[in-house]
């Protein structure tokens, strides 16, 4: 069966595989390229924007840009009571709290009563929480999704961002970016 | 025929139509594929006006009207460097503000104003776009990003 | 504990899978005899298992366990009981865990019930099945355990998305799954023939059953997810050519084009290196788009899990299984010996045209379906759609459509056209007609004016069968047959009709105030907020008189969901026997007028009716096959026994 007729006939089987393996080779360029969560953050270095958000919750007064321009570096995170991962970095927020860090909130697209809950459940580390009804401060900062945490120098200048929950082994880098940015 | 040549010529027939599928493809994804512009781009290489294509920015604050027939709106979409006027008519998707990144997709008009048929919104569920991950650092400072 | 139990059930399951595979390789080989036995056996029980693990799951869920993570991420104490059972598979893990049972108890399935094709083939078929299984199970043991606990638990869950808070949406996942995994016995069949050699007709009856019942559901879950996508996104359209529709779309063109191609080779004996080819295909199109919905590699309206890791690992197992098949087909294909010749006026011929037709739009589809991925690799930002994919599509369905008219009244091997032209005047009337009529009424575009009269003349076409036969007499399969095709024209001319004849008004408008769509006249009578279980709204009734009949009330709805929170618009709409009535409900501009978006869509409702009527074809096939196949088992029994009371 190897007359010239078939013989093209058989190559055209291999066909199929050939185009398979294009198909491969497209997509794994298309996956293995840095996903956006590896690109270093372009916040670093970026000076906070000018915001005013109003309190969301008894017992803390609300967040503005002034507030983060006073020495002092802290830690800001941005989070929401419907949010699973948030209460799931609530005891390394509480770890960081009791280690000396500060630690601000900016609650995104929340209600007032649900934040009061979620702080009863999971603890509050927060010294001043704003309420960002729509997300614009939130997008103003470059953040993406909830939770993130930014660590804020005393001039108020972004010097890390941490995107998704807190883990344990993340904490004391957290920490040391914060007496970084206290230089 | 030859049994031999039946399935010689079903397969040279199978391989013809689906090249000939391939190269129709080609030709018509060129004419027929959105490209993706950011203000920047719609202002120094602007498509032919007509052409579908989808413009993606940030709503500047302040820039948003409604029209007295209270359907249709116009805004501006800026990316830091570059403004461009939008008109649309319908109902907009929840979570489109002022302030808050957009992707339209529709036309450019002959005056310069963008005229969209569609318009998708961060967080927004019924789509998230992907393509404004990629801009460049001071568009991505005020344009929106993908999220979980 | 629920949550333990099933995770190690799966555990088992894949274990199973694991020994099913390595003893049917071993049952192949000479030395390996022994192993025969046990084979089919462990499927069943495998499959077994895999369904323990997944009631595990449905349990957990019911239960609002949230210490299992995947229900804390998912669920909600709130949710309605019917939305926490779906919400087991409303998510990435939950739905992989569905498809390795549905992987499992199918090839439970065959090993039960098998006994056409030889054995060989059989274990081979049911060891290909286990190692496609195996690469999903281990995908789910190490990278998407649905039993991953969360600790500590938090007090109430994420919320399952509104969007998938509907009934049509529920059940929509479970039938496509159902349709994409029964493909997976079609390709293990196939490279079960392959090893074994043995692709013949016995093949393709053997795996008829299964491909037609994945294309029963394939069918089913479009029609109906295009449904959902209509009435629930607002939008008014029907099908959006968007990625994750395009990855349910592909794996049906293959199947559509699989069915006929081995009702051919159980039939004729033809067509088999075509046939055992599109068995892969098949399944490696339910594979692709699995992972181009969960790689997060291309956007779309509802993009699972957005995460290059899993889109590595599914790729992985891509390359593996369709790769292995691929090469497989390549290296034995050529010695699959030649079936029986046709001419190119006979049965077999259009079907061929049929197959290569239906294999460009698939082509088409996967290339629009990518080109923006590859686009992008080129630095350039595009999307692909309508503009595209339509007018392509229709260049190959056009012309198929026509074969579609005559090839059932061609007969098998070798015809002459010229005996069957006079049966096709009545359709060629038809759509000449229809096309005439629409062209005269003017203002239409070529390609719903070709929908329509085509769909025409398809109803004809699709019943020309049955003229000259015993009605009574008729098999199952030919009625099975004629409903499809006879469904495939009514979709059409739905579908034209949408495009063409669609009457859209846009207003805003105070309460009290009369709008007219088309012969509608449609009042704002007042708009209130309402609300219910986990959202609020805003409700308007509208009373709608059709030219000077009675009134009907819609009460269209723009809500507010709150855990997570989201807005979404209910549609309301009114069906009539030539139309619908959509109706969409906006926000209040600053002059406390109401923005309502109004459709009038003649005919819209023809596209479901036919895709149910062509879901029904198949059923009815499938019955007559399995009938068939009851009373040929029957028949030699009797035989049989008679033999032994006769001594013989």
């Amino acid at each position: 069966m190897s007359d010239p007729l078939n013989k093209s006939a058989r190559w055209a089987l291999w066909l199929p595989l050939g185009l398979f393996g294009v198909f491969v080779a497209l997509v794994a360029l298309g996956l293995l390229r840095p996903a956006s969560r590896d690109v270093p953050s372009a916040m670093i270095g970026k000076p906070m924007p000018d915001f005013a958000l109003a309190p969301v919750v008894a017992g803390h007064p609300g967040l503005a840009k002034a507030d983060l321009t006073d020495g002092n570096p802290r830690l800001v995170n941005v989070f929401a009571s419907w949010c699973v991962p948030c209460a799931v970095e609530a005891p390394q927020l509480a770890q960081l709290k009791a280690a000396g860090a500060e630690i601000d909130g900016v609650a995104i697209r929340d209600r007032g009563e649900d934040v009061a809950a979620f702080l009863a459940r999971n603890g509050d580390p927060f010294t001043r929480i704003g309420d960002d009804r729509v997300s614009a401060v939130q997008l103003a900062i470059g953040s993406a999704g909830v939770p993130e945490t930014f660590v804020v120098d005393g001039k108020g200048t972004i010097r890390y961002q941490h995107i998704g929950d807190i883990r344990p082994e993340d904490a004391p880098m957290l920490l040391e970016k914060l007496a970084e940015a206290g230089r | 025929m030859k049994a031999k040549h039946q399935r010689l010529v079903l397969v040279a027939i199978a391989l013809v139509a689906l090249i000939g599928a391939g190269l129709l493809a080609a030709w018509a994804l060129r004419n027929q594929a959105s490209y993706f512009y950011v203000p920047s781009d719609i202002v120094t290489k602007p498509p032919e006006p007509g052409r579908a294509v989808r413009l993606g920015g940030m709503v500047e604050k302040g820039s948003l009207k409604t029209a007295p027939d209270g359907v249709t709106i116009a805004f501006i979409v800026g990316d830091g460097k570059a403004r461009v006027p939008v008109r649309f008519s319908g109902i907009v998707p929840s979570l489109f503000t002022e302030g808050s990144g957009v992707v339209a997709e529709g036309r450019l008009a002959p005056g310069g104003t963008f005229v969209a048929d569609t318009l998708l919104a961060k967080h927004d569920e019924k789509y998230v776009p992907r393509e404004l991950q990629a801009m460049t650092e001071a568009q991505k400072r005020k344009a929106v990003a993908d999220t979980k | 504990m629920i949550a333990e139990f099933g995770l190690a059930a799966l555990w088992f399951a894949a274990a199973l899978a694991a020994l099913q595979m390595a003893a049917g390789w071993l049952a192949l080989r000479p030395q390996g005899a022994g192993m025969a036995a046990v084979v089919r056996p462990i499927a069943v029980v495998q499959g077994l298992l895999a369904a323990i693990a997944f009631a595990a799951l449905i349990a957990v869920f019911c239960r609002t366990d949230l210490s299992v993570k995947l229900v804390a991420e998912n669920s909600h104490s709130m949710k309605p009981l019917l939305y926490k059972f779906a919400g087991a598979w409303g998510n990435h893990e939950g739905s992989m865990l569905l498809w390795v049972t549905v992987m499992g108890i199918a090839g439970g399935f065959v090993a039960l019930v098998e006994r056409r094709l030889p054995e060989p083939t059989v274990l081979a078929t049911l060891a290909a099945q286990a190692f496609v299984s195996l690469g999903f199970y281990v995908f789910l043991l190490f990278a998407s355990n649905p039993f991953a606990r969360l600790v500590p638990a938090p007090p109430e869950g994420n919320g399952l998305n509104p969007l998938l808070q509907d009934p049509g949406l529920a059940f929509h996942p479970p039938t496509l799954y159902f349709g994409y995994v029964g493909l997976s016995v079609a390709f293990s069949f196939a490279v079960g023939a392959l090893l074994t050699r043995e692709v013949g007709p016995a093949f393709a009856r053997a795996m008829r059953p299964w491909v037609l019942g994945a294309w029963i559901f394939l069918t089913l879950g479009i029609t109906a997810g295009s449904f959902w996508a209509y009435y629930e996104l607002g939008w008014g359209g029907w099908w959006f050519w968007d990625p994750v529709e395009n990855a349910s779309l592909m794996p049906w063109l293959a199947a559509t084009a699989l069915l006929h191609s081995s009702s051919v080779l159980a039939a004729r004996n033809a067509l088999r290196a075509w046939t055992v080819m599109l068995g892969v295909v098949a399944f490696s199109m339910s594979m692709v788009g699995t992972f181009l919905v969960r790689s997060g590699i291309l956007t779309s309206v509802h993009a699972f899990a957005v995460d290059p890791t899993r889109g590595t690992f599914i790729l992985a197992l891509l390359a593996i299984n369709i790769g292995g098949a691929l090469a497989l087909f390549a290296m034995r294909a050529g010695t699959v010996t030649e079936g029986e010749r046709f001419s190119v006026s006979s049965r077999e011929a259009a079907l061929v045209f049929n197959n290569v037709m239906l294999s460009c739009v698939l082509g088409i589809v996967l290339v629009g379906t990518l080109y923006p991925l590859f686009a992008e690799s080129l630095g350039a930002k595009v999307s692909v759609g309508p503009p595209y994919f339509n007018p392509m599509s229709a260049v190959f369905v056009i012309p198929m459509l026509m074969v579609l008219a005559v090839g059932p009244l061609l007969r098998w091997r070798r015809d002459a056209f010229g005996r069957v032209a006079k049966r096709l005047l009545a359709p060629w009337f038809v759509a000449l007609g229809v096309g005439a009529v629409l062209v005269g009424r003017g203002g239409i575009g070529l390609l719903p004016l070709a929908g329509m009269a085509l769909g025409a003349g398809v109803i004809v076409a699709s019943v020309l069968p049955l003229a000259e036969r015993n009605l009574r007499r008729t098999p199952l399969p030919v009625w099975g047959m004629v409903t499809a095709h006879f469904g495939v024209g009514v979709a059409l001319i739905g579908m034209g009709s949408d495009s063409a004849f669609t009457i859209e008004k846009l207003v805003a408008a105070r309460v009290g105030e009369t709008v007219a769509a088309g012969p509608w006249q449609i009042r704002l009578a007042q708009v209130e907020p309402i609300a219910g279980p986990n959202w609020t709204a805003f409700e308007a009734q509208l009373q709608a008189r059709y030219g000077g009949g009675g009134t009907v009330t819609l009460k269209p709805q723009a809500r507010s969901f709150w855990a997570p929170p989201q807005q979404t618009s209910e549609s309301a709409l009114h069906t009539r026997w030539n139309g619908q009535l959509y109706t969409v409900l906006g926000e209040q501009t600053d002059d406390g007028r109401w923005q309502l978006r109004l459709w009038w869509k003649p005919f819209v409702m023809l596209i479901w009716w036919g895709g149910a009527l062509i879901a029904l074809g198949g059923l009815l096939a499938l019955i007559g096959r399995v009938l068939a196949d009851l009373k040929r088992i029957a028949a030699r029994h009797k035989i049989a026994y008679r033999r032994e009371r006769q001594g013989r």
